[in-house]
């Protein structure tokens, strides 16, 4: 039989998708590619992989039914972790979960399992980091704005998350690096794309975008991280243990006054 | 609010308020319903962490760091020399709903020096938590501190705003109460403790009958004692604890290394070290009591009044109990397993997930992420190749201290030569 490349959109249910022919195709030697990561391998027939929802619908719902709710939570945030080669792990897990008669998605004994979980949770971590971390600030037009740079792609994740806690406020949050957001209008979160102008600087509060009043919080905020600090226990070594310095950026309590 | 005087205030009573280690905003169950702002259910998020690793998750603040009270622990007592200063309730509320905002905090810790009386001073804290519920519909974490010696209706209406309300009891036995902090009684931490317990468990009766009762404290009421201020050994401290926990429905005891701040020769002195190595086995303590089954007087008794600080007290517990030992992780029940040193309760759970699938070796047991360097001397798993040589408690100590390295062992040096 023909080894083959699939190559799909990147979404995850283009991703199921290419896990539906698969399985219809009793593929055996196979790989599975995001359209922008493509690496183009020898002796391996690419093919692109049109994403049908129907498919992808009927993929999850099988998979959901040999797994635990966890088990498919895991999937999901180990698919958003982007890693390299992710779809080949995840499609190995999900062979085998067809392949057993029991759930085994508890079994971390199997290679893939442990794997998948263990990515999961770095997914899980950085998604409860980005609930702490995102910093919010208020624009000119009312609006509370944070960026973010995530290692994996959280947005999706987190969602709720904000919308449940700032039900009353307008607020957007931006993936720099993925060049997407949410946008909460008081009603619903949209998934928005945003032009900012040439001199937009994201670590910095300008005072051209942001309100007025938006200074004074930062400040005060600033002054009672500062004053909360106890310096003879000191122990930098764990401070950043719990907040890496990647993330430091976007923390106003971390910028230079 | 005019900026700069707010910043002042903001020092002084951020300064003040940061020696209360607790700054837990877990627990709560305040749904966002209103379409308000926030909403305080399940786990509580840690937004950032001081430089000396501790979380940050509430505005901690005092409304007043003024007081007519002299206990020699407190740097807000009386006699001390220091800027004093007072929030305006309104002050305090528009913080609390700016800051949480933008993402900073969970929620609000209040607590207050004592001025012109009890009942005065609790007043104004309840003030503050009303209006934020009440005006800025604001459904994030309100922890209030309890003032020593307020009345019950205060308290009551305390707990109608708060998720969770607290007393320090501060000083762990009523003799160093008494030397520390003259102007206290201890039943003036008792009584609203008590009231809050009972009307907590009245709201759950009545809560049964009409499904409309508001809520009372939903996170519960915690407490804090001050650890190497009076001379206590563990074995009382860990009583007191045991004694709070059981009779007044407490959610959390917090355990706090004295930070000397006075000259006071009632007390360490300026300079001496923060007892944070006993701190943390204090807390470990605390776990095992609170979430492995272990009875406090397993731990500390009569013949053990002291926490080794060189081993963690799960490891000094199976190291004067080897009879207990080996355990076979294929087949012990969940309270042994949680007993082997160096298995943590999640890994108690993984193991007995994996086991039903297979029987587990020691590839198995790492993979799964056990602590193999302490956990191999105390369990047998499948495999021939388990420790045969039948070894006394000092050697399996020696074999453990010297393959581990502790984030402690800096502190634990200084500390031992302390004693050497
Ligand atoms: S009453 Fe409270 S604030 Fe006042 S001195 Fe005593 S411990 Fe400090």
């Amino acid at each position: 039989m023909q080894a083959k490349n699939l190559i799909y959109d990147g979404t995850f249910d283009g991703f199921l998708s290419a896990v539906f022919y698969v399985f219809e195709h009793k593929l055996k030697t196979v790989t599975i590619q995001n359209e922008f990561t493509v690496q183009h391998r020898l002796f391996l027939e690419n093919e692109t992989i049109h994403t049908d929802e129907l498919k992808a619908n009927r993929v999850w719902k099988g998979i959901k039914s040999r797994l635990s709710s966890n088990g498919s939570y895991q999937l999901y945030y180990a698919f958003l972790s982007e890693d390299s080669g992710v779809e080949d792990l995840l499609l190995e897990y999900i062979q085998y979960v067809f392949s057993q008669r029991k759930k085994v998605d508890k079994d971390y004994t199997h290679p893939s399992i442990l794997k998948i979980a263990q990515i999961a949770k770095s997914v899980g971590r950085e998604k409860h980091r980005m609930e702490a971390f995102v910093r919010f600030r208020l624009t000119k037009d009312a609006i509370y704005f944070a960026s973010i740079e995530p290692d994996f792609n959280v947005l999706p994740l987190i969602e709720k998350h904000f919308k449940r806690r700032y039900a009353d406020q307008k607020w957007v949050i931006y993936d720099i690096k993925r060049g997407y957001g949410l946008f909460y209008d008081l009603n619903k979160v949209e998934l928005i794309n945003m032009d900012f102008p040439e001199n937009f600087n994201f670590t910095k509060t300008d005072n051209a975008f942001f309100a007025e009043q938006e200074f004074e919080f930062q400040k005060l905020w600033q002054d009672y991280f500062k004053s909360t600090n106890i310096e003879s226990r000191k122990n930098m070594k764990l401070h950043i243990r719990h907040v890496p310095k990647r993330y430091w950026k976007y923390l106003s309590e971390k910028q230079p006054n | 609010m005019s900026f700069e005087r707010t910043q002042e205030k903001l020092k002084i009573l951020a300064d003040a308020a940061k020696y209360d280690v607790s700054c837990s905003s877990s627990g709560s169950k305040r749904n966002n319903t209103n379409k308000g702002l926030g909403d305080a259910t399940g786990m509580g998020i840690c937004h950032s962490y001081t430089e000396d690793g501790r979380c940050v998750s509430l505005l901690k603040v005092l409304l007043t760091n003024h007081c007519i009270f002299d206990c020699a622990y407190c740097v807000t007592r009386k006699s001390n020399d220091v800027k004093r200063a007072a929030f305006k309730v309104q002050e305090v509320v528009d913080l609390t709903i700016n800051f949480y905002r933008r993402n900073y905090i969970e929620g609000l810790f209040l607590s207050s020096g004592i001025f012109k009386s009890p009942d005065y001073t609790m007043e104004r804290l309840v003030a503050v938590a009303k209006k934020l519920r009440q005006e800025e519909n604001f459904n994030g974490y309100i922890h209030l501190k309890s003032i020593p010696g307020a009345s019950d209706e205060l308290m009551r209406e305390a707990g109608l705003y708060a998720d969770r309300l607290s007393v320090n009891i501060e000083i762990p036995t009523e003799a160093g109460l008494k030397k520390l902090a003259p102007d206290k009684k201890r039943e003036d931490f008792i009584k609203p403790m008590v009231k809050v317990k009972n009307e907590i468990i009245q709201y759950k009766a009545e809560k049964k009958i009409i499904k409309s009762t508001p809520k009372f404290a939903p996170a519960g009421q915690s407490t804090q004692m001050i650890i190497g201020a009076s001379g206590e050994n563990d074995f009382q401290i860990m009583q007191t604890s045991n004694h709070f926990y059981n009779n007044y429905n407490l959610k959390r005891v917090y355990y706090s290394g004295y930070v000397p701040i006075s000259y006071d020769n009632r007390l360490p002195q300026i300079g001496s070290a923060v007892p944070m190595l006993r701190e943390n086995r204090l807390y470990q303590t605390d776990w095992l009591m609170r979430f492995y089954g272990f009875d406090v007087s397993e731990i500390l008794n009569e013949q053990h009044q002291n926490l080794d600080l060189d081993v963690d007290p799960k490891l000094s517990w199976a190291l004067r109990n080897l009879h207990e030992f080996p355990v076979d992780v294929n087949t012990a029940d969940q309270r042994m397993l949680a007993r082997i040193p160096g298995l943590g309760m999640k890994s108690v759970y993984k193991i007995i997930n994996a086991r039903r699938f297979r029987k587990l070796n020691w590839e198995h047991l790492k993979k799964i992420g056990v602590a193999l360097n302490r956990a191999q001397y105390f369990m047998v798993c499948d495999s021939n190749q388990f420790e045969k040589r039948d070894l006394s408690a000092e050697k399996i100590k020696g074999l453990i201290l010297q393959n581990s390295t502790s984030k402690y062992q800096k502190i634990l040096s200084n500390q031992l030569s302390l004693f050497g």
